[in-house]
């Protein structure tokens, strides 16, 4: 398999706090890969300097082979990386279909943009019931899968999710999941930020464990789930 | 998507042939039942009108709170003053003064968004809040060491447009009956009428969707793919392109300019009218920037009645003005805090989730 997204010895710092601290991993074409990790290890900060949201003080990453290091956000954005940001930030005073059309900004195939409008509303009926109503009224559940739908509107080829699980309900959190299956399943590759490791590792092929900035463990999710020190620090036991 | 939305059933044109006809021969009513005073009370309300839909760009569409916008009237007054008057002497036509007024006030909008950028809420507006002052402060000591501005004593003489040999100023000798203040009037017209045109395509553009994103939570308006930074600044300069604009055409009108005119207090009150009016509503600005001209203006015939009822003044109109303003203000936070005329946005937001929404995007498309 090709490698999609590459990130090679990945430093992020604030002022002259280290945040991430020389990350390297990969995502390969169609994989869904999951990092994990408690409060505070950087996770956020990794996919912030992925998007080119925070400055990246050290290494590189590529997509597709090109570098895409030091690109703006709405650079990146072109190039197909969606983000689902942290805490969903849907645009509380627009429509949900407002919302959808919004994650299509970058687009200008009306007819395509229709009939992956009609997708989402598929994958998400919850959301087509609701398209023409204020999405700061949608519940935390319901924006979480406004977001990933918005995001999923650009047609991304990675699509990147912080903490999709953040403020929902056990039952949410579980269908959100069962979603990303699905999105995964329809071939999009996706790179999961998550601190739910049980869930994160259950519908992923990959993980990667971070502690205090640095990635201390990867293996396929089936072997970390049974990995003794993932069990001890991030499945209770 | 403009194309997508609905098309009205009305025959829209008998709606813009009465609007039309009622704003032609509005200053004339208004003299016939006014009086003169007011018809320049009119001008300056469209005037205002141009300032609020400015601001409404930077303030309702983009989400940034400027503070200091009157700077650009300012710059765009001076433009024309400097390059129209005695000062310098230089009498240059007003088609090159007020688009040289309203791209000087452009770059000064990009001068200022550009260290901004980073800024968001607050902070954002104490730095136009000081950049405002700044201007001001210039605009008021620039006569020295070379005298550029004449500092406080401001520019006099500026000269009226003048349109193929008709001065404004002195419409009578072609048109009988009409005087400078209906003359400014249908050129104030013209020019609103232009600035709501652009106002309304830019909201339905592509940009004005992205300057609503970035309104609205601007991390996900990057993880959308809108370069923010390039948009941000594009509402800065829109923004002070019609602010410098109205300025021009207010010197024109006035003849004079001083530093005086723009003080942060007129920053303000153009803020209050996009926020009493409806922000980020086009008809909703229009009537704020209409009401907050008017009212001052009207709430000084309090003095007279005063005068009349009690043979003296008890309490300074001025005073009383502001206090009402304020009465006004809180009124309006209290039981219409979206403002008199709020976009469906912003109504939106208020509304329950189990209402009836209007028909959306999707539908259209089915």
């Amino acid at each position: 398999m090709a490698s999609l997204l590459e990130v090679h010895d990945l430093s992020v710092a604030y002022g002259g706090v280290k945040a991430v601290t020389g990350a390297s991993f990969y995502v390969a074409a169609g994989e869904l890969v999951c990092l994990i990790g408690a409060n505070g290890a950087g996770k956020s900060s990794l996919l912030k300097a992925l998007t080119g949201m925070v400055h990246v003080s050290h290494g590189t990453t590529k997509f597709q082979g090109k570098a895409i290091t030091h690109l703006a956000s709405h650079d990146i954005v072109a190039r197909g990386i969606a983000l689902v940001p942290e805490g969903r930030g849907v645009f509380s005073r627009m429509t949900v279909e407002e919302n959808l059309a919004m994650g299509a900004y970058t687009r200008q195939d009306q007819a395509e943009i229709a009939a992956d409008l009609a997708q989402i509303f598929e994958l998400f009926p919850r959301l087509f019931e609701r398209r023409r109503q204020a999405a700061g009224t949608l519940s935390g559940g319901e924006q979480q899968m406004l977001a990933i739908g918005r995001a999923l509107m650009s047609r991304p080829k990675l699509l990147l999710l912080d903490e999709p699980s953040m403020g929902l309900a056990p039952l949410m959190v579980q269908k959100i999941f069962e979603t990303l299956r699905a999105v995964s399943k329809k071939g999009v590759t996706i790179f999961l930020v998550e601190q739910n490791a049980k869930l994160a590792l259950e519908i992923s092929h990959r993980g990667y464990v971070m502690e205090s900035g640095k990635i201390i463990l990867t293996d396929t999710s089936a072997a970390l789930a049974i990995n003794p020190e993932v069990r001890r620090a991030y499945l209770g036991e | 998507m403009s194309a997508l939305k609905p098309l009205s059933r009305r025959p829209a044109w008998l709606g813009f042939v009465l609007i039309g006809i009622a704003l032609a021969i509005a200053p004339f009513v208004v003299q016939a039942g006014l009086g003169i005073y007011w018809v320049r009370i009119l001008d300056l309300a469209l005037l205002y009108m141009m300032l609020a839909l400015g601001l409404n760009i930077v303030v309702g569409y983009a989400g940034l709170l400027d503070l200091g916008y009157i700077a650009f009237y300012a710059v765009g007054a001076y433009v024309y003053a400097l390059l129209a008057s005695p000062q310098f002497g230089l009498h240059l036509p007003f088609w090159i003064t007020l688009p040289l007024g309203a791209l000087v006030a452009a770059l000064f909008g990009v001068l200022l968004g550009a260290p901004t950028l980073r800024l968001r809420g607050d902070y954002l507006a104490i730095v136009t809040l000081g950049f405002g002052e700044i201007i001001r402060i210039f605009l008021n000591n620039l006569d020295r060491p070379i005298n550029v501005t004449n500092g406080p004593q401001g520019i006099n003489l500026i000269d009226p447009i003048s349109i193929g040999g008709l001065s404004l100023a002195r419409p009578q000798d072609i048109f009988p009956g009409m005087s400078s203040a209906h003359a400014y009037y249908y050129v104030f017209l013209a020019a609103t009428l232009l600035v709501i045109f652009i106002c309304m395509r830019l909201q339905d553009s592509r940009i004005g969707r992205a300057w609503a994103a970035i309104r609205e939570d601007e991390t996900a308006a990057e993880a959308m793919g809108i370069n923010t930074r390039n948009l941000k600044l594009l509402a800065f300069a829109m923004g002070a392109t019609f602010g410098g604009l109205s300025g021009g055409l207010f010197a024109s009108f006035q003849g004079f300019v001083s530093p005086e005119s723009f003080n942060l207090m007129e920053s303000i009150m153009i803020l209050c009218m996009i926020v009493l009016g409806g922000m980020g509503n086009i008809p909703g600005v229009i009537l704020g920037a209409l009401l907050l001209t008017i009212l001052p203006e009207a709430l000084r015939y309090i003095g007279d009645f005063q005068r009349a009822v009690f043979d003296r003044i008890i309490v300074d109109p001025a005073d009383l003005r502001m206090l009402l303003f304020g009465l006004a203000l809180v009124l309006m936070m209290l039981f219409r805090p979206a403002g008199l005329w709020p976009s469906s946005q912003r109504q939106r937001e208020l509304l329950k989730s189990d209402e009836p929404a209007p028909p959306g995007l999707y539908d259209e498309q089915r």
